[in-house]
């Protein structure tokens, strides 16, 4: 095995990382389903996931997934059930950590997948929230895994599809009425951005191998603070490696450079 | 035996879903999508659709790019392993082929709006979408004594694929079941399209799996492979290069247009589209896991 790592291997190892033993998953599409994967089968044995579409299981389906309503997600799981279901367990505040992908982030961590430019007459048309929104708001932490680019990484968002810690000033999500605890971390291609616990502006927290400090602030839209202390985000281990390409074996989320 | 219910697609779809319908399809996200239904309403040429679904995979693009949706009600609209719906994006920005409204939700707004009109009541309040623009930019949600409260939304049609169902229209549906049974408990009306038409007996031996209240039922329709390429619990794998191969194609419109034709305008029915797949039997769920069945003994 090639002990080479793409920028998304590395992307999922440093997702699974996030994932404590023990805690409930809201999984979201894409790269987070292999981050559970890689995770329940190193650090975190007794992680559980919940899936949007109405799937609790504690243990990652054997084959390949293209999308979490693939019929191997649905064999071994704890409870099949109805969309809204699951949608009451996160909003009950039982689910510890959710995975949102993104199109655009801005420094408060607000997302947005659904417009870029106005709403009433888009540039871009993005997908939308799916259950994005749902869990930036009701889930206890979450992270979003994106590219990280310029265009992508903005002082603030044209629209707040997910919100994040919405203006940044204290309080904010409190103020709104949002249960959940808000955005923990960023994790790009190049870094991981973290959010101090009581919320507010992402930092830089850990640059990936091969990266700067000064290419991650060229590439960000704001003035991006560094953490004192931040280092290199530690590539994947052989073990994520292997757990990686054990559920992606022909690199369909890890090694198009869409993905 | 109850017949009457059970007809093509064709008749179906001619017959209960009119031109400016609102029309829940897809409501499983990506399990169980009546893709065939959904082509069937490209070949009649319906106009005027309101789409209603949280995340309905490629479908609700195929729909926009043919030209059948003035409105989309969902929570995600694109291509879920590929990524952006490339006729959702010309629709949306450009008006290609023509104008749409969206009336954007979450996943979990959208469930609820459909609980809302399934239990008769006109909104259901929640917590989620609080701070978000999505109450901004959707006039059916809106913020009361620090609670969003969800319009409800009650489809003229809920159109869904099943495993099972009997020519009475009792469906019996398993795996995850997103959004299907509010949407069809709202719906006005629903079609189904199954893989397999059982006996009554069959159904009626576990009536804690049907899906929905035969009443709202007016069409069944056998059709075998009518979700492909989304795949259906115990009989179809997910087609992911079907897939793949309808995004690169659709990303620009004279590629959409060619796609069409070869896979929904030619082939006159369900049957003919699946004889196009140059082999299905990989797609085809062979190892069986069987559950255990339930006692309903009463003596």
């Amino acid at each position: 095995m090639s002990d080479r790592y793409t920028p998304q291997e590395l992307m999922v190892a440093a997702a699974a990382r996030e994932i404590a033993d023990g805690d409930l998953v809201f999984v979201g599409m894409r790269l987070p389903i292999l981050a559970y994967a890689v995770a329940r089968s190193t650090h975190a044995p007794r992680a559980r996931a919940l899936y949007e579409l109405g799937l609790l299981r504690d243990w990652p389906a054997e084959a390949f997934l293209g999308t979490m309503g693939d019929p191997p997600n649905v064999v071994g799981a704890l409870w099949s059930t109805r969309l809204s279901n699951v949608m009451g367990v996160l909003a009950q505040g039982l689910a510890d950590l959710g995975f949102i992908g993104g199109a655009e982030v801005d420094r408060f961590g607000n997302l947005n997948t659904s417009y870029i430019g106005d709403f009433r007459q888009p540039k871009v048309k993005l997908p939308g929230s799916g259950g994005g929104a749902d869990i930036a708001i009701l889930s206890r932490r979450w992270v979003t895994l994106l590219s990280h680019e310029r265009r992508r990484l903005v002082d603030r968002v044209s629209y707040v599809t997910s919100p994040g810690y919405g203006d940044g000033s204290p309080g904010w999500r409190g103020r709104q009425g949002l249960p959940g605890g808000g955005p923990a971390a960023i994790v790009t291609t190049l870094a991981v951005l973290r959010f101090p616990p009581e919320g507010g502006e992402a930092h830089l927290d850990s640059v990936h191998p091969g990266h700067s400090v000064e290419e991650v602030r060229a590439e960000t839209g704001w003035d991006l603070q560094v953490r004192p202390g931040a280092g290199e985000t530690p590539g994947p281990s052989k073990r994520e490696l292997e757990q990686i390409r054990r559920f992606d074996p022909d690199g369909f989320w890890t090694r198009r450079s869409e993905a | 035996m109850e017949t009457g219910k059970v007809m093509t697609m064709s008749d179906a779809v001619a017959r209960f879903v009119p031109d400016g319908s609102s029309v829940a399809i897809g409501c499983c996200l990506e399990p169980l999508v009546p893709f065939a239904a959904g082509h069937e309403l490209i070949r009649q040429g319906r106009t005027g659709l309101n789409l209603i679904g949280p995340i309905s995979d490629s479908l609700f693009d195929q729909l926009i790019g043919a030209g059948c949706a003035a409105r989309v009600t969902a929570a995600w609209v694109g291509n879920v392993s590929e990524g952006l719906g490339h006729n959702y994006r010309r629709a949306a920005e450009s008006g290609q082929p023509k104008p749409l409204e969206i009336r954007d939700h979450s996943n979990f707004s959208i469930a609820l709006a459909l609980w809302a009109a399934a239990w008769a009541t006109p909104y259901l309040p929640t917590r989620t979408l609080l701070g978000s623009d999505i109450i901004q930019s959707n006039p059916d949600l809106v913020v009361a004594d620090g609670l969003v409260r969800v319009a409800a939304l009650k489809p003229d049609v809920t159109i869904l694929h099943v495993q099972r169902a009997d020519a009475a229209g009792r469906a019996h549906a398993w795996g995850p079941l997103g959004v299907a049974e509010e949407a069809a408990l709202a719906a006005g009306r629903v079609i189904l399209s199954c893989e397999e038409l059982v006996d009554p007996e069959v159904i009626l031996s576990d009536p804690n799996r049907v899906l929905v209240a035969e009443a709202k039922v007016v069409a069944v329709v056998p059709e075998p492979g009518g979700a492909h390429p989304a795949p259906v619990q115990g009989y179809w794998r997910r087609d992911h290069g079907f897939v793949r191969d309808y995004a690169e194609r659709s990303r620009t419109r004279e590629g959409f247009l060619e796609w069409l034709q070869e896979w929904v305008l030619a082939p006159p029915d369900r049957a003919a589209y699946l004889a196009r797949l140059s082999d299905t039997e990989p797609l085809r769920i062979r190892r069986h896991r069987l559950s255990a069945p339930v006692d309903y003994g009463d003596e």
